[in-house]
């Protein structure tokens, strides 16, 4: 045993620092650096499904039931592979619409109605209490096997005044109070109590897997040793198998699952966490993974604790759902146990701080709040702060509910498993599955429908589950439930119109949700949604095609500011309230509050605003109270949808034209950037030309001016000038062809005589032409061409003008003597390659993109031989009309090397040949 | 929603696991065998349910998945 004063010590010291994270996350939330705004925090606070249910009951079921504990954490895990499209559009509705509970949720999306909001907030504080007072027995027990002195049986229940129970609700409710209302947010965020429960869901895991490892390692000899005894035990051999002797129930198997998956959606708590809490969607991205993996530790080593437990104390002897704390106490490890028990608390605590947080906000706005606006002396005191009383109801809530816990806990006692309790209630809040699922996707549901679902499901749930329950724990008698109430036996609760083979959860979960689905679905069947259901479900259903901007507001009618501004300050405070309004007006465009116009888009905004703090129902009435509305009927919200739409069509249509001017105008601009460029190009060129037709001009008016002075020139003077002006005036005329040659391709209108081209035959007959030439400057001149031909089709007296130029540049640059030029012809597949290669002084690398240019020519200035700097331009100018390409292939000290391919098929010729055909 | 071919690959890892978690598929694993010496039932269950989280894990961390409804 451990002395009582420890475990208190430790305790209170757990829950200090408890406290101080919450505080210090509150207390970074109000610097604005928030600790939980972190996907990893989100998804462990998710962790709060883990109860002390899971804690201990869990090893309880493994040791009667084998597998039977792993349906609860695998229908979440199924839910979560779902909740990246159903859990983020309850958080993008939320959101936008600041709702703050799954009564909130419900009663919204039916309308704002607060009917259907109390219903589902009494369906969750009925369901949710024993719940609660699951936690605090689980703590009590613990604390009980803690102190007993080895062997002691268990004691009866005790006086609440020394039971630590009573305590342990006292404690509970306090730090609830503190850090889940205090103060009123138009979110209903709790920064701090979020970073403590993630707190708690690691100081669980870890206490839970150190038992697990404990007993698997320490008193047994590893996984393989527990199962290995176990199978030597037949009373063992049965857990670890599926069919355990007899038929295995499928049917309860399954609905379990189901039961689990619409759990971990519509438990308060899981609401809480998952859908109020969370900071932004996309920590949702991760949870849906980080979540399921941490329900798979926690039950890792479920299975060996209870074998392990069974095999050490024999079955019987112990319950089983005390393993995690009798092993480690049997074994003489105390500290062990305490660590364990602080688990357990972790476990307990947690889930009853949000579960009240989550009970409480519902019944502080979905039942006292409407309650209270429905007194006259309540809106007679208008003016002042109602904030401090908003905080005081939810406070005594809070109390309320714990201290609902603890008495169902006191006069409960014993009388059920942990295990039983947890599933009852699991199947009351399955009851708001049909009400929000089948609400997301499907516009046709109506408040009537709703509500008579909620009451036929909670109905059946009460008859077929809690009232059997009841009755088997000795407070009522049973003779009902195995005669039937006034004897009649197809009323009976289990076999409800004689359907047997169920268990009594199955059937009751099949009882309650076909009543439900079938209430919901007949009843809105029965007549079409109202304007005010139908704008809801729009806007429910329809939230991911609206951002906040072009959401249509279903509201008409009168209202002004200052009453709009009063009425917030009285629920939010008066400074918070300005503060809104004046943030709201800012985005507006407005100075001043006061200067706002009152349009439906500010009471949408004061609205949804006082959502947050009261409720969307709540809000609605209050809203109503200060504005003259006109009642919307369903074509009024046709007609507002139709209106929001054509401005969103409008919109886009704008964004569209913008886009399309902005595109053209950057159209534009690249056009004239490029005439710009272009109009230089012309500039260079004709300063050029001028020049280059400049030179030979000079020199022959020279000569001609010196023959026209001097007209006793000897006769062998005069025919040595007439000679130079001759060769001058060629090389004008070949300048002028050239210019107009180039001009003539660039514009499009140069004549392309198009035929079979043998390009090994037309080098032959260039290298004859040109034989000369190579003869005087010693030039040895070598042709290699493949043995097959292959015709081209092109315009051979343009691919020779371009053969006969790269061969006159080779003789231009060939070193005299010695010099060698290399013409070579390659076909292949898709082309052919001609190369001339010489072993002049080769192209220095500065030029080899500038002798493309024109007008440029290699070599420097002494050696610049004589040309027209046309010739290498003109003739790439004709290879890429052929579709082809001239380049310089290689240069080095050993002579350049000059390419041109061109292709079988080249679009030119074909277009060409196509246009011959035709005419 | 449930458009989109990562919405229709969580769908149909749903269907999987649901699969594999039910009737008859998870009734292939009763046997009386031991893997690593552990009884080959609850050892499969963990590895399947394992397997499912991997998967799920890849599903929604791959790079590349940011959704264009995800606030910044």
């Amino acid at each position: 045993m451990i002395s009582p004063a420890l475990v208190i010590a430790v305790s209170l010291a757990y829950l200090l620092l408890l406290f101080g994270v919450a505080w210090y996350g509150d207390r970074r939330a109000a610097q604005g650096r928030s600790i939980i705004a972190n996907p990893w925090i989100y998804s462990l606070s998710l962790g709060v499904y883990c109860t002390a249910w899971t804690y201990f009951g869990s090893v309880g079921r493994a040791a009667s039931g084998g597998v039977w504990f792993l349906p609860i954490y695998l229908g979440p895990t199924l839910a979560m592979v779902l909740g990246w499209m159903v859990l983020r559009k309850m958080i993008r509705i939320a959101k936008a619409y600041r709702i703050t509970s799954i009564a909130d949720f419900i009663g919204s999306r039916y309308g704002k109605s607060p009917l259907l909001a109390g219903l589902v907030t009494l369906i969750a504080v009925v369901g949710i209490v024993p719940y609660i007072a699951l936690q605090l027995k689980a703590v009590s027990a613990g604390y009980g096997l803690l102190i007993a002195p080895a062997g002691a049986a268990s004691a009866a229940p005790l006086p609440w005044l020394q039971d630590s129970a009573f305590y342990v609700a006292l404690v509970l409710a306090g730090f609830t109070m503190v850090f889940g209302a205090r103060h009123l947010d138009a979110t209903e965020r709790h920064e701090g109590m979020v970073a403590a429960i993630a707190f708690e869901s690691v100081v669980k895991l870890v206490a839970f897997l150190a038992v697990g490892l404990f007993v698997v390692y320490g008193l047994f000899d590893g996984l393989g040793d527990v199962f290995a005894r176990a199978r030597a035990v037949p009373a063992l051999q049965s857990l670890v198998r599926l069919e355990q002797g007899g038929n295995f129930a499928w049917t309860q198997w399954f609905a379990l699952i189901l039961l689990s998956m619409l759990s971990l959606l519509f438990l308060p708590r899981q609401f809480q966490v998952m859908v109020v809490e969370n900071v932004r969607e996309s920590h949702l991205r991760r949870a849906v993974w980080v979540f399921p993996l941490y329900l798979f530790l926690i039950n890792l080593f479920v299975l060996p604790i209870a074998l392990g437990g069974l095999l050490y104390f024999g079955a019987g002897a112990t319950n089983p759902e005390n393993f995690v704390l009798s092993l480690p106490l049997a074994a003489g490890q105390p500290l062990l146990a305490l660590f364990v028990f602080i688990g357990g608390l972790s476990a307990a605590t947690g889930m009853v701080i949000v579960e009240t947080i989550a009970v409480s906000t519902m019944v502080s706005n979905e039942l006292v709040l409407p309650l209270l606006l429905r007194s006259r002396h309540f809106h007679g005191g208008a003016g002042h702060d109602l904030s401090r009383l908003l905080l005081g109801i939810r406070r005594a809530a809070i109390l309320g509910v714990l201290v609902l816990g603890y008495v169902y806990f006191h006069l409960a006692g014993e009388a059920y498993a942990l295990v039983s309790i947890g599933l009852i209630s699991f199947a009351a809040v399955a009851q708001f599955a049909p009400a929000v699922l089948l609400g997301l996707y499907w516009k046709g549901g109506t408040r009537l429908g709703a509500l008579a679902g909620l009451l036929a499901g909670f109905f059946m749930w009460a008859y077929t589950l809690m009232l059997p329950s009841i009755a088997k724990s000795g407070w009522l008698g049973t003779d009902f439930l195995t005669l039937g109430p006034w004897g009649i036996a197809l009323l009976r609760p289990e076999q409800l119109l004689g359907l047997q083979g169920l268990d009594g959860l199955t059937h009751a979960l099949f009882w309650s949700l076909l009543a439900n689905v079938g209430a919901y679905v007949g009843v809105s069947l029965w007549r079409a949604p109202s304007g005010q259901e139908a704008s809801q479900a729009l806007l429910f259903v329809d939230v991911f095609q609206r951002t906040a901007a072009s959401s249509p507001v279903f509201w008409r009618g009168q209202a002004n500011v200052p009453d709009l501004l009063r009425l917030c300050e009285r629920f939010m405070g008066a400074a918070k309230a300005r503060a809104l309004f004046q943030a709201y007006a800012g985005q507006a465009g407005v100075r001043q509050a006061e200067d706002l116009r009152p349009d439906a888009r500010l009471v949408q905004f004061v609205e949804t605003q006082l959502a947050g703090a009261v409720g969307s129902a709540s809000a609605r009435v209050l809203v109503a109270s200060v504005a003259e509305e006109e009642v919307l009927t369903p074509e009024d919200v046709l007609r507002i949808l139709d209106e929001a739409s054509q401005v969103r069509a409008y919109s886009r249509e704008l964004e569209e034209k913008s886009d399309s001017l902005e595109r053209a105008t950057a159209e534009l601009r690249q056009a004239n950037e490029q005439l710009k460029s272009l109009d230089r190009l012309k500039d260079d060129f004709m300063s050029s030309v001028t020049h280059e037709l400049r030179t030979p001009l000079t020199s022959i008016r020279a000569l001609a001016e010196l023959m026209e002075d001097d007209t006793d020139m000897p006769a062998a003077q005069r025919q040595h000038f007439v000679t130079l002006i001759v060769s001058e005036t060629a090389r004008l005329s070949r300048l002028v062809n050239q210019v107009l040659d180039m001009a003539k391709i660039e514009s499009g209108n140069a004549e392309w005589q198009i035929s079979e081209v043998d390009m090994g035959a037309l080098l032959g007959r260039a290298i004859e032409t040109t034989a000369e030439m190579f003869r005087e400057k010693q030039c040895a001149i070598k042709l290699q061409r493949p043995p097959q031909a292959r015709l081209l089709r092109a315009d051979p007296d343009r691919l020779t003008q371009v053969v006969l130029n790269l061969l006159s540049n080779a003789a231009k640059f060939v070193p005299v003597p010695g010099g060698r030029v290399v013409v070579s012809l390659d076909n292949d597949v898709s082309g052919l390659t001609v190369r001339v290669q010489d072993n002049g002084q080769g192209v220095p690398a500065d030029q080899h993109r500038l002798i493309f240019e024109r007008f440029q020519q290699g070599g420097d200035g002494i050696s610049r031989p004589q040309g027209t700097g046309l010739g290498l331009p003109i003739s790439r100018q004709i290879v890429e009309h052929f579709g082809g390409r001239l380049w310089l292939e290689s240069s080095s000290a050993q002579g350049a090397c000059f390419s041109f391919y061109l292709p079988w098929n080249a679009p030119a010729v074909q277009a060409q040949t196509a246009r011959g055909d035709k005419t | 929603m449930f458009k989109g071919l990562g919405a229709q690959r969580l769908l149909a890892l749903f269907a999987i696991g649901w699969l594999l978690f039910s009737f008859p598929l998870l009734g292939l694993w009763d046997q009386d065998a031991t893997l690593f010496g552990i009884a080959l039932f609850p050892a499969a269950l963990f590895i399947l349910w394992a397997l499912l989280i991997a998967a799920l894990a890849w599903l929604m961390e791959r790079p590349g998945q940011g959704h264009p409804d995800d606030p910044a």
